[in-house]
């Protein structure tokens, strides 16, 4: 079972139903007075970090002091860190401050972004295009909502990996050419926006192995990062990002970048849910490719951002005027195409599957359906299930005890 | 083993809620294991269906019966009928009114498309009275 990034701090957690209501996929209860999380459900998209009034939703991640334990760092900054910073317009400040706070060097996921785009383009890489429009992989939330589901829609998503991860797999190759080390004394460092990205590092949704060593949120490298910026006088010039690997930050800059004209840019959870599900009932939009964000504007509104999402957005949009087109830092030609190609693929996940069994299933369905009838129907939350149906299903598959219905207990009094 | 019967209404005036029986319908196929194959022509024929009764037939009741080998879908009208069904069943002809066409409704793919996703489809209708369109997926 996956370890999901998102934790939920005890201490902070007051037990109210703010993040069972907002969870987009059913995957939180209360129970004992707690919020807890169902692993097999989660899919780190971050909306009860974002909701929870206490701030008792967290993630797991690594701090700067994580440097001290390897002998070579290499930081990957999500294209979302490049708009966190009032009135910064050089990527270059951003990218020398990170350098000043320890790392000893750093690939540009934007850099990869812009590769895995002109591959796009020149191989024509799509979804199965006589199906419907092709699906987007660029968020693992998505992805991973896609195989609980809508894993009809599988063999849609495009088969090209997470920039991230090729920025990854890049950085390792480049430090051990270039200090000789052994690859475990070298930490491979992302700096991610959101929940989302740390448990993609940990479970990669398209290759088999790990590449991503350490994640750490944007959230808590800003502050160190904001003082190190105030004192960059000269910025050494690091970056190797055009501008269509820079616009991966936010809705709509993905799709641009592999030139899919005909493109649609889908942001927030819920939105998503629902394209998805029209596009399942066979309601096409009329798009050539679909862009997915779980988050409101893209990464840039990823749930450990700091910024607000429109504001980091304008950044970046400012940011480009003085970018090329493209960077072009690594060579279409010379690159393993292989790498850029998706190793595991995409399987369904029966997450909200009964039972195995075909009739047991039917028999717990049945069930189901008449304990609901005894339920009020306001989906009132206070069992700590986000609604009567589920909470009829968590007392036919967990024992949850019908007494937690605040409506059951006044009657059997 | 006991069928599973799901019933919904379907209101004629409400373009926005139409869909939610079919979402609720793949919802259940999904948790109760059967293939996505199966799931998506039946999510295809409640989802039209409903469209259908909204556009023509001021609303119904959607009724869904899932066996274990088979699964029913019966949608119950009392519109205005279909007085030629041949006519009905050709695809692009529609008698879909201005406000369905806006909202992208209406393009004569309804009936054909519920055909084509069933393993049978019966329509008994009658004009002035209604109509009943049940439909039959195997899934065996």
């Amino acid at each position: 079972m996956i370890k999901h990034s998102v934790i939920i701090d005890k201490n902070k957690c007051v037990g109210c139903t703010s993040c069972i209501k907002a969870c987009p996929n059913e995957a939180i209860r209360v129970r004992g007075g707690k919020a807890r999380l169902l692993d097999q459900r989660c899919i780190d998209c971050g909306t009860c970090i974002k909701k929870c009034p206490h701030g008792a939703i967290k993630t797991t991640h690594s701090d700067l002091s994580i440097l001290q334990k390897y002998k070579y760092t290499v930081a990957l900054p999500d294209q979302a860190l490049f708009g966190q910073f009032t009135k910064v317009r050089d990527p270059n400040v951003i990218l020398t401050a990170l350098i000043t706070l320890g790392f000893d060097d750093i690939c540009e996921p934007a850099a990869s972004a812009e590769l895995i785009a002109q591959f796009a383009i020149r191989d024509k890489i799509n979804g199965a295009a006589n199906k419907g429009p092709a699906i987007s992989s660029c968020c693992p939330t998505i992805l991973r909502l896609i195989r609980m589901r809508f894993p009809d829609l599988i063999p849609q998503v495009v088969d090209t990996i997470i920039p991230i991860e090729h920025a990854a797999i890049k950085a390792r190759e480049k430090a051990i050419a270039e200090t000789g080390l052994f690859p475990e004394e070298i930490g491979i460092i992302a700096i991610v926006p959101c929940p989302s990205q740390i448990t993609e590092s940990n479970y990669p949704e398209t290759m088999k192995r790990r590449v991503i060593d350490e994640c750490i949120p944007i959230v808590d490298i800003y502050g160190p990062l904001e003082s190190a910026i105030k004192k960059v006088t000269d910025p050494i010039p690091i970056c190797r990002s055009g501008r269509r690997g820079l616009t991966h930050a936010y809705s709509g800059g993905e799709a641009a970048a592999r030139k899919a004209w005909n493109f649609m840019a889908v942001d927030e959870i819920q939105n998503c849910i629902t394209m998805l599900e029209e596009i399942e009932n066979g309601n096409i939009p009329e798009a050539d490719y679909i862009e997915l964000n779980a988050c409101t504007c893209g990464c840039v509104g990823g749930s450990l951002c700091v910024g607000n999402p429109f504001n980091a957005k304008l950044r970046i949009k400012k940011m480009l005027g003085d970018l090329p087109e493209y960077f072009d830092a690594y060579d279409l030609s010379m690159e393993n195409r292989q790498q850029l190609t998706v190793s595991k693929k995409l399987e369904y996940l029966p997450a909200f599957l009964l039972d195995e069994d075909r009739s047991m299933a039917f028999e717990k369905m049945t069930k189901i359906q008449e304990i609901r009838k005894t339920l009020p129907g306001i989906d009132c939350g206070s069992c700590g299930a986000p609604s009567c149906n589920a909470f009829a299903e968590d007392i036919v598959q967990v024992h949850a005890d019908p007494a937690r219905c605040v409506f059951h207990r006044k009657e059997s009094k | 083993m006991a069928d599973i019967v799901f019933e919904y209404q379907v209101d004629g005036s409400d373009y926005h809620r139409a869909g939610e029986a079919s979402r609720s319908t793949k919802s259940n196929l999904k948790k109760l294991g059967f293939p996505s194959d199966i799931i998506r022509r039946v999510g295809i024929c409640m989802y039209e269906g409903e469209i259908n009764m909204v556009i023509h037939a001021d609303g119904g009741v959607a009724k869904v019966v899932i066996g274990l080998d088979d699964i029913t879908i019966i949608l119950k009208d009392k519109g205005p009928g279909i007085p030629n069904i041949d006519l009905a069943m050709q695809e692009g002809w529609s008698t879909a009114d201005a406000q369905a066409n806006d909202l992208g409704f209406g393009a004569g793919m309804g009936l054909p498309n519920m055909k084509r996703c069933s393993d049978e489809m019966n329509i008994d209708t009658v004009v002035g009275e209604g109509t009943t369109v049940t439909m039959k997926i195997k899934t065996k």
